[in-house]
């Protein structure tokens, strides 16, 4: 028989909840005994994705931020999304180095690093309606 | 979120003790530049051996002040960075393209920075 277990939870866009949605999807998955470093690769890929919500999706505006996670077996899944301003041109946006906000000191590297860090990224966006970005890992655990 | 400073030489040590994330790194990005412009330094020297969490807000931070230390001809430096964080240093290019060199001590960032 397949495990599966899923949560489901939704924040205000502030710059605060980027350490507290990290934390809660690494207690949520904490259940199937993950290693350090898987850990810490699935915390990064939700900081940056919570991250862009708040940065690009809201632009630092008042809005709320969705966030499930659901585990089959020994398969994560995480979604966040958004209904912020949304990406004109999604391949672009997940090169390296680019960024829209440059001023702000960004590097552009955030996709990069959740591409590296989990085994697939799927990013859904409609400009002026929100972004969803999909995220999958299969841990060595189990 | 601590910051904490002391100048070696020509050095500015700058050590970090939490989280580097988008929310943080607005406070550290200030802290740091107010100190650099205070201090009379050439580079910087990031201490890292209590940061347990770094995302790409980050590197940011690290090219931010890659900028303000080539102005003075200076070179920025880090140590004791642990694996993970290591990666995302090594996935931004930041080490390949010479912006901060990676030393496994303070004594050794010194003397070969
Ligand atoms: N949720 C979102 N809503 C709107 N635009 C987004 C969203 N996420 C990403 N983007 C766009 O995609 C670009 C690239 O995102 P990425 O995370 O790779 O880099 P960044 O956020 O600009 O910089 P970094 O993550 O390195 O600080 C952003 O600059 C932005 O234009
Ligand atoms: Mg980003």
């Amino acid at each position: 028989m397949e495990y599966q277990n899923s949560m489901k939870i939704s924040f205000m866009s502030k710059s605060q909840n980027e350490a507290f949605a990290r934390v809660a999807v690494a207690a949520f998955v904490s259940q199937l005994d993950p290693t350090v470093e898987e850990i810490s690769e699935i915390k990064t890929a939700v900081s940056e994705a919570v991250t862009n919500a708040v940065i690009h999706g809201y632009e630092d505006m008042e809005g709320e931020i969705f966030l499930s996670c659901t585990i089959k077996d020994n398969l994560v899944e995480i979604t966040i999304s958004d209904k912020g301003k949304g990406i004109e041109d999604v391949s672009r946006a997940r090169e390296p180095l680019y960024t829209s906000k440059p001023e702000l000191e960004r590097s552009g590297m955030g996709f990069t690093v959740m591409e590296a860090f989990m085994d697939e990224v799927e990013v859904e966006s409609v400009k002026g309606t929100g972004t969803t970005v999909i995220m999958r890992k299969r841990l060595t655990s189990i | 979120m601590n910051v904490s400073y002391f100048v070696k030489r020509e050095n500015l040590i700058v050590r970090i003790i939490g989280e580097i994330d988008h929310h943080s790194s607005e406070m550290i990005r200030e802290k740091i530049e107010r100190e650099y412009v205070r201090q009379n330094v050439k580079n910087i020297i990031f201490d890292f051996s209590d940061i347990n969490f770094m995302d790409s807000s980050g590197i940011g931070v690290i090219m931010g002040r890659y900028k303000s230390v080539r102005e003075r001809g200076g070179k920025l430096g880090v140590y004791s960075v642990n694996p993970q964080i290591d990666r995302v240093f090594q996935l931004s290019g930041l080490y390949k393209n010479k912006i901060i060199n990676p030393y496994s001590s303070l004594e050794e960032a010194i003397s070969n920075i």
